[in-house]
């Protein structure tokens, strides 16, 4: 390996970790276990680490049967299907704040129906799980997909081959195959949703308890309290680094 | 391993690592601070500037409170064909974004905050020149949805468990002047989302995902149609005050203290009261 490419990669890297060095740094030590252990802190922490287990569980299931059709079948327009599941990738998240409202809100594509039904989502946590799982779904999809394309289908051939049925051959075969993506997809949905925001904030409000989860509660603290907003700041960073460095796993590396 | 099971690990090596980067980016990316920069008609002030230039061509900047975007932009044009020469450059954000942003050392002349706290704050770090004025007090209003679904016409209305209410979180100043008139009318409100911003709060009730929201009297004004406003006698236990000051070390001292008595003046009386604000 040339060495400037190791010298670029080292100034990369410190682009990305000086910033959150720079922000310890105003950490607040001596308050610190205050500030984190408020009870509007606690609460939103608790709310985010549920919802964004709720929305990877989402991704999950919606996710890997997208994957296994993008990666496994030829259909036309599927560029065009790709590019769309893609979108909330590059979307900003109050993009996709506006369209989940036109969509599950009370006067939504959908909202009318749903408040026939009896259900509410606006401003419930339901609202939050959905806006998280919006904007984490490609990450699952792109993720399991790619090991998918990685793995082939020669092994789903044989087993059909040997007669199998397509059921039998996706829960023996495909599934097993997929799951170190599974997993790393899944971490990634989750860190995600764990980050969102602006979809949030934009669909489903601000209410402790309910709706505000860490990075909502972190925003608003800062209008007048910087300090617990760096501590909280600081709190999202560690469950979002030990979430990714815990599962994380790509294969080759490990 | 053959040629092209290598190219696919690679390939899903490499996106495994694009999606990580981008998962931890959003994950850890705060909220930038919701606002933007932008130069009023400068090129109508470089036109004017050739042809009557009392003056070197100087750039005032001029931090204010999102609510007062229309009202400084149309305020900064009029300062603009008064004084030749001089390109005002406006930036909108939060009040207490603004502060952060000045103590931060962003380069600002003038700073007109949306309450008098956050214009306590920076005067506290001793980075105002001399004593801010008030140049304009805005009150609460209800806002509901075109045709007011829930029939809301009193303060007291907001309270019924059936009607959805979004108001302000008390972090910020527009949550601070409703839990002043809570305290005031004995009233408790019981909402189903504090904002962060009064824009969220209009988004809210504007999209009819709300009943009923509490904003300004001027963020009612500036919705046209999209929202109804109905005024309620409480309003008065909570008025909102907008101070401006010179920032101090600006390097055009001078003509900020013009702009802030232009803004205090005839035509900022004139075009704030267009807006909806009371001008003292």
């Amino acid at each position: 390996m040339p060495r400037w490419i190791v010298a670029i990669a080292a100034v990369g890297a410190l682009f990305i970790v000086l910033p959150i060095v720079g922000m310890t740094a105003r950490v607040d030590w001596g308050n610190f276990g205050a500030l984190v252990t408020s009870p509007s802190a606690i609460a939103a922490l608790l709310l985010s680490l549920r919802t964004a287990a709720a929305s990877t569980a989402l991704c999950l299931l919606l996710g890997v049967p997208m994957a296994v059709v993008l990666a496994r079948s030829r259909f036309r327009g599927q560029r065009l299907v790709r590019a769309f599941v893609l979108l909330p990738l590059v979307l900003p998240p109050v993009v996709g704040g506006i369209a989940l409202l036109s969509t599950f809100g009370r006067r939504g594509l959908l909202g009318q129906t749903f408040e026939v039904l009896g259900i509410q989502i606006a401003f419930s946590t339901t609202a939050v799980v959905l806006a998280q799982a919006f904007v984490a779904l490609p990450f699952l999809v792109l993720s399991v997909e790619a090991t998918l394309r990685a793995s082939g289908a020669r092994y789903e051939a044989v087993a059909a081959t040997l007669g199998a049925a397509p059921n039998t051959v996706f829960w023996r075969v495909t599934l097993p195959l997929v799951v170190p993506g599974l997993v790393s997809g899944a971490v990634l949905a989750f860190a995600r949703a764990l980050g969102e925001f602006g979809a949030t904030l934009t669909f489903a409000g601000s209410l402790e308890g309910v709706t505000r989860t860490l990075p909502l509660e972190i925003y608003l603290q800062r209008e007048t309290d910087p300090d617990a907003a760096v501590a909280l700041a600081l709190v999202l960073v560690v469950v979002a680094v030990v979430v990714m460095v815990a599962t994380h796993r790509p294969r080759g590396l490990s | 391993m053959s040629a092209r099971r290598h190219d696919a690990r690679r390939y899903l090596r490499a996106s495994l690592v694009v999606l990580a980067a981008a998962a931890l980016t959003t994950a850890c990316a705060g909220p930038a601070g919701a606002g933007g920069s932008a130069s009023a008609s400068a090129a109508a002030s470089s036109g004017s500037s050739t042809t009557a230039a009392s003056r070197a061509p100087e750039t005032l900047t001029v931090f204010a409170a999102a609510s007062l975007k229309k009202t400084f932009t149309e305020l900064a044009t009029e300062f603009e064909a008064a004084n030749p020469g001089v390109t005002v450059a406006l930036n909108f954000a939060g009040s207490s974004d603004l502060v952060t942003q000045i103590t931060e050392g962003a380069p600002a002349d003038v700073f007109a905050s949306a309450d008098t706290k956050n214009m306590a704050k920076l005067t506290a770090a001793g980075l105002v020149t001399g004593t801010p004025t008030v140049f304009a007090t805005n009150t609460l209003e209800i806002a509901v949805p075109p045709g007011n679904p829930a029939g809301v016409t009193t303060f007291a209305d907001l309270a019924d468990p059936g009607t959805k209410v979004v108001v302000c979180a008390a972090q910020v100043p527009c949550g601070a002047a409703t839990a002043t008139i809570e305290k005031a009318t004995g009233v408790n409100l019981t909402p189903v989302s504090e904002e962060n911003a009064v824009t969220d709060v209009l988004g809210k009730v504007s999209s009819g995902e709300a009943d009923a929201g509490l904003v300004y009297v001027t963020d009612v004004a500036a919705a046209g149609t999209s929202v109804l406003g109905i005024p309620f006698s409480e309003s008065g236990s909570a008025v909102n005050s907008y101070p401006i000051g010179v920032v101090a070390g600006s390097t055009h001292a001078e003509l900020a203290g013009l702009f802030a008595a232009f803004v205090t003046g005839p035509t900022g009386h004139r075009v704030l009261a267009a807006a909806g604000f009371s001008t003292p």
